[in-house]
């Protein structure tokens, strides 16, 4: 199966999580619809969610929570 | 203890500030940075720089175990913590004091007890400065309602004590709309909150945000006039003034002395700002909060006073006395600043990081930018979105504005979408040139007049 390796739209501080004390949006291993939040990036205090543009598997992170992201770089693999 | 080394613990601008203050005292400048922030001006500013940790603030300018540890590595035997961060941490004063180095700041007890809404509002209370009326806990009942609301003065706010955030507010403008809202805000506190509990205060409609500036030696206590932030978005402060075009000299010496005495009364160490919310219509002002810090639109106070607030409060909290006796502080002329941040004011002001790929800095009489930018520095996304304020002077409002619209036709940043837009439409509109705003003015006013996009150069 083909894998796609999605990359940060914006640069910013990368969230698996949509506050410090809640569960991950998605692990490594599981399903996403297209349209599911997979994280949050934030830049200067606003905060813009990174949508799933396709449903698939999420083979990998490459990124940790509170994660500093440049635009480009690799976010995750989905696995269509 | 006099200080002879300092640890910057902030970044951005206000760094930048801190150490040409500490500069010209012929103190040593160490710069806290994270790892984004290696290139910022401040770092190429200081005598030393220290990495305290990654670009997140919460492992870098917000760790207070990282910033000590570089504060103490850095050999600097006090530490400025700026504004946001830690600079109103009562907990990081008390362990930067705990470790022998000087807090620039007020005692961590002050800290503590100006950060904390119900301690503040009866500390101004006990100092003889008016705060909101309001029903001073619970009220049970229509008939109780009644009695406490006759008491503020209509309109009254009706809160939910169990609520925040601005929710279950609801305002009654007469006794009976009182009589049909608190059984329906009662019930519906009930089912938002589990308690229906609700409380009185005065509404005032169009408030004004107007701040009186101190400085204090932990003994005595002055005021340094008062600024005017009315303009705000979201509750940001977006421009600000000094003095407060709104207050005629009467209004403002009683403003500016109950400020000196709430200082005085918590023996104020450093800089310092009450903010009040004033009630044009009635010349009414009410203390709201205290912040225990030097504020980011501090440099207009410092226009039209000659003092410089920064150099004071490094000056007193090492030890010095106050330099100054009130009849010093001399009001001359108006000051305005307006904040050039890195958003896009035609697109819901969307943050707008980037590379500043060149540079014009305005200047000629008057005109004050302070600002941590320079031609090839890459403006990090992970901290807020000032860039830099813009500062005119001049003897009157009038010409101040005029003074502010040309020195924002010299400002260019290529490379970066910058709020200056917004503040060249506001400078040209006939309402701010009349004063004539509150502090939800500005909300309003975008509504009507959305800005158009930036045309590209070689579109």
């Amino acid at each position: 199966m083909p894998t796609k390796t999605v990359q940060a739209p914006i640069p910013g501080t990368f969230y698996r999580k949509p506050a410090p004390d809640q569960p991950v949006f998605k692990s490594e291993g599981d399903a996403v619809a297209a349209g599911d939040t997979v994280g949050l990036i934030e830049v200067m205090k606003s905060f813009t969610p990174v949508v799933a543009e396709e449903a698939g598997r999420i083979v990998a992170f490459h990124v940790e929570n509170e994660d500093a992201v440049m635009a480009g770089q690799p976010l995750y693999d989905l696995e269509a | 203890m006099a200080i002879s080394s300092l640890f910057v613990a902030n970044r951005g601008e206000i760094a930048v500030r801190v150490i040409r203050a500490a500069r010209e005292l012929g103190i040593r400048t160490v710069q806290a940075v994270s790892a984004a922030d290696r290139d910022m001006l401040a770092a190429r500013m200081a005598d030393a720089v220290v990495e305290i940790g990654p670009a997140h603030a919460r492992k870098s300018y917000l760790d207070i175990d990282a910033v000590l540890a570089g504060a103490r590595a850095s050999g600097a035997d006090a530490v400025h913590p700026g504004y946001g961060f830690l600079s109103e941490n009562a907990d990081f004063a008390e362990r930067v004091e705990a470790a022998g180095l000087v807090f620039v700041g007020p005692k961590a007890e002050t800290i503590r007890a100006m950060g904390d809404k119900a301690t503040a509002r009866a500390m101004a209370a006990a100092a003889g400065v008016p705060t909101v009326p309001g029903s001073e806990g619970r009220v049970d009942g229509v008939e109780e309602a009644r009695r406490v609301a006759r008491e503020i003065g209509y309109p009254v706010m009706i809160k939910a004590s169990a609520g925040g955030g601005g929710r279950g507010i609801r305002v009654a403008e007469s006794p009976s709309e009182l009589e049909t809202l608190i059984p329906q805000a009662s019930a519906e506190a009930l089912a938002a909150f589990g308690d229906g509990g609700l409380y009185l205060e005065r509404f005032v409609a169009e408030a004004r945000h107007v701040e009186v500036q101190i400085l204090g030696d932990g003994e005595r206590a002055i005021h340094v006039y008062e600024r005017e932030c009315s303009l705000q978005r979201r509750r940001q402060k977006v421009w600000e003034e000094a003095p407060a075009a709104c207050l005629g000299p009467e209004a403002r010496e009683a403003l500016c002395a109950s400020a000196v005495r709430l200082a005085e009364s918590v023996g104020y160490r450093g800089a310092g700002t009450l903010e009040y919310l004033y009630d044009a219509r009635t010349g009414e002002f009410f203390f709201i909060e205290m912040n225990t810090r030097i504020q980011v639109e501090h440099p207009i106070s410092e226009m039209v006073t000659g003092i410089d607030l920064v150099r004071e409060m490094i000056r007193v909290c090492g030890g010095a006395p106050l330099a100054y006796r009130q009849e010093d502080v001399r009001l001359s002329g108006h000051a305005i600043e307006v904040r050039i941040n890195a958003e896009d004011p035609a697109n819901a002001f969307m943050p707008a990081p980037g590379v500043v790929s060149a540079l014009a800095v305005p200047g000629g009489m008057g005109v004050r930018f302070d600002t941590m930018l320079y031609p090839g520095y890459a403006v990090p996304p992970f901290y807020d979105s000032l860039l830099g304020k813009l500062v005119v002077w001049d003897e009157t409002r009038a010409g101040a504005l005029k003074r502010l619209a040309r020195a924002l036709g010299e400002l260019r940043v290529d490379g970066i979408t910058t709020t200056a837009a917004l503040h060249q439409a506001l400078a040209a509109d006939p309402s701010v040139a009349a004063g004539d705003f509150h502090t939800r003015w500005l909300e309003g006013w975008l509504d009507a007049n959305p800005l158009a996009p930036p045309t590209p150069r070689n579109g």
